[in-house]
């Protein structure tokens, strides 16, 4: 199947410092029907209707989002795009920022309009402070022709931090705190920013809302599948000939990405959504991409023939060992935990009964961490023993092997 | 409720490292007499965010990616290449105090691996050579 691009269907087409260039391709079209001809109830049900889910990896629908935010009660409503794109291989926003700052600003506009925000903020991440030029120079076009008119749109940057990707360590960030997720309930659309009703999504889901508008939820829910609608956005990077950025329709093969558009050659496995993204080997290649069967944050990392896994996973741990906030135990002694029992199978010291012990410490850091960063990081270890399990048992054999006749020498 | 000072806690962070490099006892003591936040939480947040230093740095900051895609692309070589450049190793800073050298998670570059920022500006597809003139021009 070839490229679908509906989010970034301007990107290489405007002139991203120059909003005419935008606004000559039809640009704040969506938004000047939204606020002309529809209520906000209206745009909410059109969202709702198109079946638009997020797309930063959880999926959740966005029109059953902004009507908990405009009902809920509270001094006023925030809206957040979150442009801390963290995830490991994860670059398409970076992508978007680059080439289409005004397709974004023109759906959080949208958004705000539909859930009655009037102060919205874009988290940037610290390391693409070499965007936040571009940005600002958007927005401050859009507010000059009075596309803004209603909205105090503000750009918050980070200061390096991955969970800061995740939306309550966000929320805590603007707020000027360590970056440390909160419990939940209450979620934000009750209780987020400085208590108040609150929306976070990613920079690709605020990118789809425009088309929505302007052509119409039929229209949208004509790609994808059942419960997937629309098209995805991935960024593909390691063992492939042409790593980059792609979109295609949800429910497209994970070959047709990686192998027919990509390039790859001998694939072993490939990882999907960042260092706690599932791990698919080869012979599931023909997996479709979509929230029903896999996807993610459209990070797309491919591995060949000459790579081991356990180097990988290894590395995996070694991110969240690093990023974990630390709040909550099962997350910060869990990933230090398998960092230390994934080294030692690394360095050829592993024993059998640490496979058992890391089934079992995933298992406890899914259903127990505070947020996804602890839950996403036991998946990779799952998936590997799950697929790879030989792997890990030949390395241990090899290693009780060469341990064996150390010590006959000695 | 809205309560201005503590968001400008992070921003003001960050303009005190911009104006000395890095963020000594009494630039925190100074943010939190005029934010009015107490001293320990202003160093929590200091001491929590990579990007930001409670040590003195260098002049320049390279932040080396190390995670998986980027790995792949041999980023062992560029860590050995610019600590040979600057005969220094990853957490530490140059003597003459022109360099701090970090390894950092992913910064977003996987198609240009193996990537590293030098202060803001990023810095793709590096080979020894390349990273050699890179260095030269920050000062």
């Amino acid at each position: 199947m070839p490229e679908q691009r509906l989010v970034l269907e301007k990107c290489g087409v405007v002139d991203p410092d120059d909003v005419d260039s935008y606004l000559e391709r039809d640009g704040f079209r969506a938004l000047e029907k939204a606020r002309r001809a529809m209520t906000p109830e209206e745009v909410i049900a059109a969202v709702k209707a198109s079946g638009l889910r997020g797309r930063g990896g959880a999926g959740f629908d966005c029109g059953r989002k902004w009507e908990v935010a405009r009902r809920a009660e509270g001094e006023e409503t925030f809206l957040i795009c979150n442009a801390d794109e963290g995830e490991v291989g994860t670059f398409k926003d970076r992508f978007i920022l680059e080439n289409d700052p005004f397709t974004l600003i023109e759906g959080i506009a949208i958004a705000g309009y539909a859930i009655g925000a009037s102060r919205a903020y874009v988290y940037l991440r610290a390391e693409y402070h070499r965007l936040l030029g571009r940005l600002l120079g958007a927005i401050e076009q859009a507010r000059d022709r009075g596309f803004l008119e209603d909205l105090d749109l503000k750009v918050c940057e980070g200061a390096g931090a991955y969970i800061c990707g995740e939306e309550s360590a966000l929320l805590n960030s603007i707020e000027g705190r360590r970056g440390e997720a909160r419990f939940r309930p209450p979620f934000p659309t009750e209780s987020g920013l400085w208590g108040c009703p609150t929306i976070v999504h990613n920079v690709e889901t605020l990118m789809n809302v425009p088309a929505i508008i302007a052509r119409g939820p039929d229209w949208f829910a004509g790609f994808g599948t059942a419960q997937s609608k629309g098209t995805k956005v991935f960024s593909v990077s390691g063992d492939v000939a042409r790593s980059g950025v792609y979109e295609l329709p949800m429910g497209s093969r994970l070959r047709e990405l990686v192998v027919d558009l990509c390039g790859a050659g001998s694939v072993k496995m490939v990882q999907l959504g960042g260092a706690g993204g599932s791990i698919l080997p080869a012979r599931l290649i023909d997996t479709p991409l979509s929230y029903e069967t896999v996807l993610g944050s459209g990070g797309v990392t491919v591995f060949d023939e000459s790579r081991g896994v356990i180097d990988i996973v290894h590395r995996d741990l070694e991110f969240f060992a690093d990023e974990s906030c630390g709040k909550c135990t099962p997350c910060r002694e869990g990933t230090e935990a398998m960092l230390e029992m994934l080294g030692r199978l690394a360095r050829g010291e592993g024993v059998e009964r640490d496979l058992e012990a890391l089934v079992d410490l995933s298992e406890v850091m899914m259903l127990s961490s505070l947020c996804g960063l602890g839950q996403a990081a036991a998946v990779p270890v799952r998936d590997s023993l799950l697929h790879f399990r030989k792997e890990y048992q030949d390395r241990i054999e090899k290693s009780l092997f060469l341990r064996s006749i150390q010590g006959a020498r000695r | 409720m809205p309560s201005g000072s503590r968001e400008e806690l992070l921003s003001s962070l960050k303009r005190a490292q911009a104006e000395h490099d890095h963020l000594s006892r009494e630039a925190m003591r100074e943010i939190s007499r005029s934010l009015d936040i107490p001293l320990g939480e202003v160093f929590g947040v200091a001491s929590f965010y990579s990007f930001l230093s409670t040590r003195p740095r260098g002049r320049n900051a390279i932040r080396i990616c190390r995670s998986v895609p980027c790995y792949l692309r041999k980023s062992e070589v560029v860590i050995e290449t610019v600590a040979g450049e600057i005969g220094i190793g990853p957490g530490e800073s140059t003597g003459d105090g022109r360099f701090s050298f970090d390894l950092v998670s992913c910064i977003g570059a996987c198609d240009a691996a193996p990537a590293m920022l030098v202060n803001d500006d990023l810095h793709g597809d590096l080979t020894p050579r390349k990273i050699a003139q890179i260095l030269k021009s920050y000062r």
